[in-house]
């Protein structure tokens, strides 16, 4: 393991900074889906506003709706009713390409399969999001480098995902999302595909970016896991059942 | 900028399935060799007919009772066949009408292809099916042979009829191998000739020997094969450009005197010259070539299909990489192009490769009729323009279905 692994911090030694400005703000929404004949009410009018900052876990068991509003967090999604807004810009109403846009610059995604393009090499992974936005190659290239630097993979940047472990391949994840120098960085389970010990390691990584002034959501039906963030949101059946500190 | 990187992404997955690809590829060469292949032979043909060949001498046109070597079947045949023979006293009533008009009127009759005239001396032949015919003095010059050994035929020799013969390079070196042929007796179809002269060698025309030919007084050749059954062609040379059309008028006028037509009756006989044989070619050269459109069309359309239905494929396969893209921040309009330009990429690719293809194959057969190497830019460009065409036309759905895709859906797909 490279040197920069992080070393997990013990609960009593882990330090909160003040929350910034408010980057989401959520009031009202609402999500319909139909499937079939039948009405799905996946969210049932969720407000939420999450700040700069912040370390924030989402909770909820399947069919809590913590994947539909987790898919509306990401700008992946709009939703039927309610207000929407990032950074002060409305995204209920947003079309396909100015989502993108908001995706690309704001947001970066951590999954739980990874879902590295498995042809492209870890350098050319994390360099993707920059392509699309636009740099030139050669700040591309040195920005995912510092990248992949930064959550120890300096020594690993030609290697294919197949040639990876999976901790390593979360890491290639890890530095995609965060390359781009996002608002919020949105992991979806970030764990669940790892064993126990690499998966304390990913979580440790977090915790150290979130000391180096990142906002991070962490999508999880894991106590544990839950428990690295600073504030839990607990939703069930499409409606915050609570929502505070840890 | 980006859109150098969506290209870069587009080839990158087309060398990743390297084997679907150049299979969807072939099609697409096939469908513009085909096209290519022929329009490159019938360019280099046309090419040739245009500068080279010159069936005729300068400012030359001749009359015939049948069209020019165009091939005519069934009831068109039936109509020049009961038109009248061009008899040796209508050509001489036409030489004499046009004295003064024109001094180099060749006379010429060629025995018919199933006599199979050889020529042999002793013990010696030439390739069978040599072309055998009567003229003057003028053949040289209507046919543009020149004389090498000897003389040519002479004016006297037509008057009186002598049995003499010039013959071509092919008989003088299947015939006389390492001898002089000059006053030798050859027998050409059970009469025997006195050589006097040979021709300088021509080469082949259309894969067809030009120096396999005999050539004696148009006089002994009616005689000896009798008059009846041959029709003269009659080739006349205008003295200049610029009286050409004239002179035609006033031949056509001299040929309705010698057959004797009254004002109201058409032509009985066919006039022509290189135009008109380059304009004979054309017709054929342009109905194979409306042939090989259709074919090619209709093998681009089949390659078109196999475009769009491979690249249906990938973008089924490919639908995670597409959701990872989009969540990433790739607009439509990049997935779009990305997969657009791989369908591009295969036709044009395949394109190139028929052209190449093509263009060889069409020289190989340009080359193998004697015509001159040519690479048509002009079909080339069309070609590229075509594939272009396919692989946007037939890319777009795939590609547009590509850009639609659903994010969230894309990405829970395995």
């Amino acid at each position: 393991m490279s040197s920069s692994t992080p070393v997990p911090v013990a609960p009593e030694n882990r330090i909160t900074r003040p929350a910034g400005p408010v980057v989401i703000e959520i009031e009202g929404v609402t999500k319909l889906y139909r499937m079939g004949s039948e009405i799905i009410h996946a969210l049932r009018g969720v407000s939420l506003n999450i700040r700069r900052n912040e370390y924030l876990a989402i909770m909820g068991p399947s069919g809590s709706g913590k994947s539909t509003l987790m898919n509306m967090l990401g700008c992946l999604d709009t939703p039927t009713a309610g207000r929407y807004e990032f950074s002060g810009k409305n995204v209920a109403t947003m079309v396909d390409d100015e989502l993108a846009d908001i995706r690309n610059r704001e947001i970066g995604f951590v999954f739980q399969t990874f879902n590295l393009l498995p042809r492209s090499t870890a350098l050319n992974n994390v360099e993707l999001p920059l392509i699309y936005a636009g740099y030139s190659p050669s700040v591309r290239r040195q920005k995912a480098l510092q990248a992949l630097e930064n959550v120890g993979l300096a020594n690993r940047v030609h290697h294919k995902p197949n040639e990876l472990s999976g901790g390593q391949r979360q890491r290639v994840a890890i530095a995609r999302a965060l390359v781009n120098n996002p608002s919020i960085i949105l992991a979806d389970e970030p764990t669940g595909n790892l064993d126990s010990k690499t998966g304390v390691e990913i979580m440790a990584l977090f915790e150290q970016l979130y000391e180096q002034g990142n906002t991070i959501i962490v999508v999880t039906h894991e106590e544990d896991i839950a428990r690295h963030a600073r504030r839990i949101v607990r939703l069930r059946d499409g409606l915050i059942e609570s929502d505070g500190p840890v | 900028m980006l859109i150098t990187e969506i290209f870069k992404m587009a080839f990158s997955s087309l060398g990743a399935n390297k084997l679907r690809s150049s299979l969807t590829m072939t099609g697409i060469t096939i469908g513009v060799f085909s096209v290519i292949g022929v329009m490159t032979a019938v360019t280099a043909l046309r090419g040739s007919i245009e500068t080279g060949l010159s069936f005729l001498g300068t400012n030359m046109f001749q009359f015939a009772k049948y069209p020019t070597g165009i091939q005519d079947n069934g009831r068109n045949r039936r109509k020049y066949d009961i038109r009248r023979n061009v008899t040796l006293a209508q050509a001489m009533r036409y030489k004499q009408l046009m004295e003064g008009v024109s001094d180099v009127i060749c006379l010429k009759v060629f025995s018919q292809d199933d006599d199979l005239p050889q020529a042999v001396y002793e013990n010696r032949k030439s390739s069978p099916a040599i072309t055998f015919g009567g003229s003057n003095e003028y053949f040289i010059d209507a046919n543009q042979y020149t004389i090498d050994l000897g003389r040519n035929i002479s004016p006297e020799d037509v008057e009186l009829g002598r049995p003499v013969v010039v013959i071509g390079q092919g008989i003088l070196q299947k015939l006389f191998p390492a001898e002089t042929p000059l006053g030798k007796m050859i027998k050409i179809s059970g009469r025997t000739y006195t050589v006097v002269g040979t021709f300088a060698e021509k080469g082949t025309s259309f894969g067809q020997s030009q120096d396999d030919i005999a050539i004696v007084p148009i006089t002994r050749f009616l005689s000896d094969y009798g008059a009846n059954r041959f029709t003269i062609n009659i080739a006349t040379q205008a003295p200049s450009q610029l009286v050409y059309n004239d002179t035609v008028d006033k031949a056509i006028t001299a040929m309705r005197i010698v057959r004797g037509l009254k004002p109201e009756d058409e032509n009985d006989f066919e006039l022509y010259s290189n135009d008109s044989l380059v304009a004979a070619f054309a017709k054929v050269a342009d109905a194979v070539a409306a042939g090989s459109f259709v074919i090619s069309g209709i093998a681009l359309l089949a390659a078109g299909v196999g475009i769009m239905n491979i690249m249906l494929v990938s973008v089924t396969e490919r639908t995670k990489e597409i959701g990872i893209r989009k969540s990433i921040g790739a607009r439509r309009t990049s997935i779009l192009s990305q997969f657009l330009i791989e369908s591009v990429a295969i036709s044009l690719m395949g394109g190139l490769a028929g052209i190449l293809l093509g263009v060889l194959v069409g020289n190989i057969v340009a080359s193998m009729l004697k015509a001159s190497m040519v690479f048509p830019w002009d079909w080339a460009m069309i070609g590229i323009f075509v594939c272009s065409g396919i692989g946007v036309g037939f890319g777009f759905y795939p590609a547009w279905k590509a850009a639609r895709l659903d994010p969230i859906e894309a990405l829970r797909f395995e």
